[in-house]
């Protein structure tokens, strides 16, 4: 199933389509990212395997003022060699207006065994926007060792740092899977929210294990997650887990926790 | 894409006779240095309850992590601020590097004890100025940055200092947790010296392209377990250490 | 209390311990408590707080080893609103932080004087250590080192830099001293011998108003350091 590599561009643009619903003025898919659209929501469907060694992929979608617009995968996307060990790119950029609200909730990053993967979420948001983000990354598929992953996801507010994180898997990554940054778990994810109802409402910083914090022993159930304040408007969930499955568990756990009533 | 302009490089301070100042490097990097490095354990006495750090192996599988994550982050600040990029910006830089609330006021609680010794150590209106804009605290790798080059040092050794402080703190920690071999740990600290000089390279490296690129070139490489720790155990009730 | 350098600011002065407050009035009397484990600090403080509270603005800055344990005594018992106890973290070390690297403790002196000044007096207790630890300059004006009897009447004779230097030396329990068989006398000789013209105290903290002669001396200092 080896192929040459590919470079791809996809662009999405919400706008409110003036009866309280989304249009998508712009809906391109490229090569591998092919888009599919019912009412606001967007599911990035794959139309080859990808990102595969040597893969160049781009995906930008803006959500314009007053819009909302949610944005998923089909499935998972999994990171595979290419034919000469080459690194492949996929860069995502997010930019949401003001009063505009962005739903991205794609599926796990899986990085399989001898790939070599850089992924960038820039995301630029207004003052009054608002935002779920999620990124789940899985290091291997069950029982292979991970290719090496690095991920930076890095969130402006009004033009100001708001979170900026890089997190880096495999061989080039020394320490990654040891007590400071995995501890021997395979899964590791975020979910972040921005809101500007935090200026006034901070969440609390808050353990989301069943363990009482006294003994410091990890959770029974193979994973941690942490809610944290961020030094703006916004809540990020931290999950560290044995399996994809329960660190979606904890991370969903964690959205209940900061977004009260859906919006 | 940064939106703000770096500033100008500060003039470099007259070099010691012979050549840069070396010394310097040794004053700011001794661990007696008066900052209030040791009460902490940079998240060594959480990871020791938590089963991850037992012995010299897991301590240096530790240490490894933490230089590559928490320990770079803070070099490419650091390095920065010698730079000249302005402080100011690098504070907030830090603020969104650092996702846990309890590390965001440890770091700014060592900023604030590293100011009151730097400012005695070296005087200088750059600290001055830091000192007045952020009263409660910089963040500690800006502050040592900005001490770094007002002793005279290059970013590459603003870089250097974070990055060894981000090794032997819990190194140290461990020893009196642990009561492990101290020759063994030594050991540990010598096995993470090229580590060590290949990331202080990499911070150099980023604060120099981010003097025109603006604070996103700096590195922002961040450790999960770390902030899940370091809040795990500002809960603590007993605790030998302060983070 | 003499500081010779007292001249010489803004370099040295403005990052340790000035004398003065900004708008030029003498500020808070730093008094430091150390001494081994269970002599008797944590109560001398909370003594001390009791019976000064009503008269002079007071704060107190804690060093315990391994737990909040003496700023939690100092909060049970009420001693003095929560807002003006601090408690330091010494990482395993309690002499490191109120000698060799004081920046935590001055830290913590500086937003009480911030959070609740002005204050009169502030009463720093270290964690308790063993004979050698003391207090730096730059942290307090005047230190108290406090043994009891029940620690054997030996300790004045071993001496060390707490016995020998401090401003003054509490022996503390002198109630418990029948019942472990020490000789004040002899305890008191030693004192002398060791500290010269440096005074010692002899309490019992258990008996009605057993802080008053270290009170006193509190009082004494305050009023030279004001003067
Ligand atoms: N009998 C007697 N007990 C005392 C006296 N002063 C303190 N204690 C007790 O000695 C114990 C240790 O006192 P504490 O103040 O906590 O000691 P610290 O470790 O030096 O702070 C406590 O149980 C006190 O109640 C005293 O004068 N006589
Ligand atoms: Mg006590």
């Amino acid at each position: 199933m080896t192929r040459w590599s590919v470079t791809a561009h996809a662009r999405i643009t919400a706008a409110p389509d003036g009866r309280g619903g989304t249009a998508l003025p712009e809906l391109a898919g490229d090569g591998p990212l092919a888009l599919r659209r019912s009412r606001d929501r967007v599911t990035v469907v794959g139309a080859m395997a990808a990102p595969l060694g040597g893969d160049r992929l781009r995906l930008d979608a803006t959500v314009l003022a007053g819009a909302r617009l949610r944005v998923g995968t089909a499935a998972a996307t999994i990171s595979l060699p290419g034919r000469d060990g080459a690194e492949s790119v996929y860069d995502v950029t997010l930019t949401v207006e003001d009063r505009a609200v962005l739903h991205w909730l794609p599926e796990p990053l899986i990085a399989a065994a001898g790939s070599r993967l850089r992924t960038t979420t820039r995301v630029e948001l207004a003052e009054g926007a608002r935002l779920v983000l999620r990124e789940e990354q899985v290091l291997g598929r069950s029982g292979e060792q991970p290719g090496a992953l690095s991920t930076r996801l890095t969130v402006r507010r009004a033009g100001r740092p708001l979170l900026d994180q890089e997190l880096s898997f495999g061989q080039a990554a020394p320490g990654w899977d040891g007590p400071a940054v995995l501890g021997g778990r395979r899964a590791v994810g975020q979910l972040l929210v921005v809101d500007p109802a935090f200026e006034d409402k901070p969440v609390a910083a808050r353990l989301l294990d069943r363990d009482d914090g006294l003994d410091g022993s990890h959770a029974s159930d193979g994973g941690d997650a942490l809610v944290t304040p961020l030094a703006g408007p916004a809540a990020l969930v931290t999950a560290v887990a044995r399996d994809a499955l329960t660190l979606r568990r904890l991370l969903d756990e964690g959205q209940r926790e900061v977004v009260g009533a859906p919006w | 894409m940064s939106t703000h302009p770096a500033p100008p490089p500060p003039p470099a301070p007259a070099p010691a006779p012979g050549g840069a100042a070396r010394a310097a490097l040794l004053v700011l990097a001794d661990g007696r240095f008066p900052a209030g490095g040791h009460a902490h354990s940079g998240g060594a006495e959480a990871a020791v309850r938590a089963g991850g750090v037992h012995d010299p192996d897991s301590l240096e599988h530790f240490c490894r992590g933490r230089l590559r994550t928490a320990g770079l982050t803070a070099a490419g600040l650091a390095a920065a601020a010698t730079a000249g990029l302005d402080p100011l910006v690098l504070d907030e830089a830090a603020d969104a590097r650092t996702a846990s609330p309890a590390l965001r006021a440890t770091s700014r609680k060592l900023g604030r004890q590293l100011m009151r010794a730097a400012r005695a150590a070296w005087p200088g209106p750059a600290l001055d100025a830091l000192a007045a804009a952020r009263p409660r605290g910089a963040h500690q790798p800006v502050v040592l940055g900005l001490a770094a080059g007002t002793a005279g040092l290059p970013p590459h050794d603003a870089a250097h200092i974070a990055l060894y402080e981000s090794v032997t703190g819990p190194a140290t920690a461990a020893v009196r947790l642990l009561s492990l071999d101290p020759f063994a740990v030594a050991a540990v600290l010598a096995r993470l010296t090229p580590d060590l000089d290949r990331a202080a390279e990499a911070a150099a490296t980023a604060a120099r392209a981010a003097l025109h690129d603006g604070v996103d070139a700096l590195p922002a490489a961040s450790a999960p377990l770390l902030d899940l720790a370091a809040e795990r155990h500002a809960r603590w009730k007993v605790r030998l250490f302060a983070s | 209390m003499h500081r010779d350098h007292d001249e010489e600011y803004p370099v040295r002065h403005a990052y340790s311990t000035p004398t003065t407050r900004a708008d030029g009035t003498r500020r808070a009397l730093r008094v430091g408590l150390g001494g081994p484990v269970g002599s008797g600090k944590t109560a001398t403080v909370a003594a001390l707080c009791r019976s000064l509270r009503d008269r002079l603005s007071i704060a107190v800055v804690t060093n315990d080893i391994y737990t909040t344990e003496d700023a939690e005594f100092l909060l049970r018992n009420a001693v003095l609103p929560p807002e003006r106890i601090a408690a330091v973290e010494t990482g395993a070390c309690p002499h490191t932080a109120i000698r060799d690297d004081i920046s935590a403790n001055l830290e913590a002196v500086e937003d009480l004087e911030d959070e609740v000044g002005p204050l009169d007096l502030v009463l720093v207790e270290s964690g308790g250590d063993n004979l050698t630890a003391t207090f730096s300059k730059a942290l307090v004006d005047a230190q108290v080192f406090v043994i009891d009897v029940a620690g054997g009447d030996k300790i004045p004779r071993k001496g060390g830099p707490g016995v020998t230097t401090a401003d003054l030396l509490v022996v503390n329990k002198t109630d418990l001293a029948p019942l472990v068989g020490a000789d004040l006398e002899v305890m008191a000789r030693d004192a002398k011998a060791q500290r010269g013209d440096l005074p010692t105290l002899f309490t019992a903290l258990t008996a009605p108003d057993g802080i008053a002669p270290v009170r006193e001396w509190v009082l004494a200092r305050l009023d030279a350091w004001r003067a």
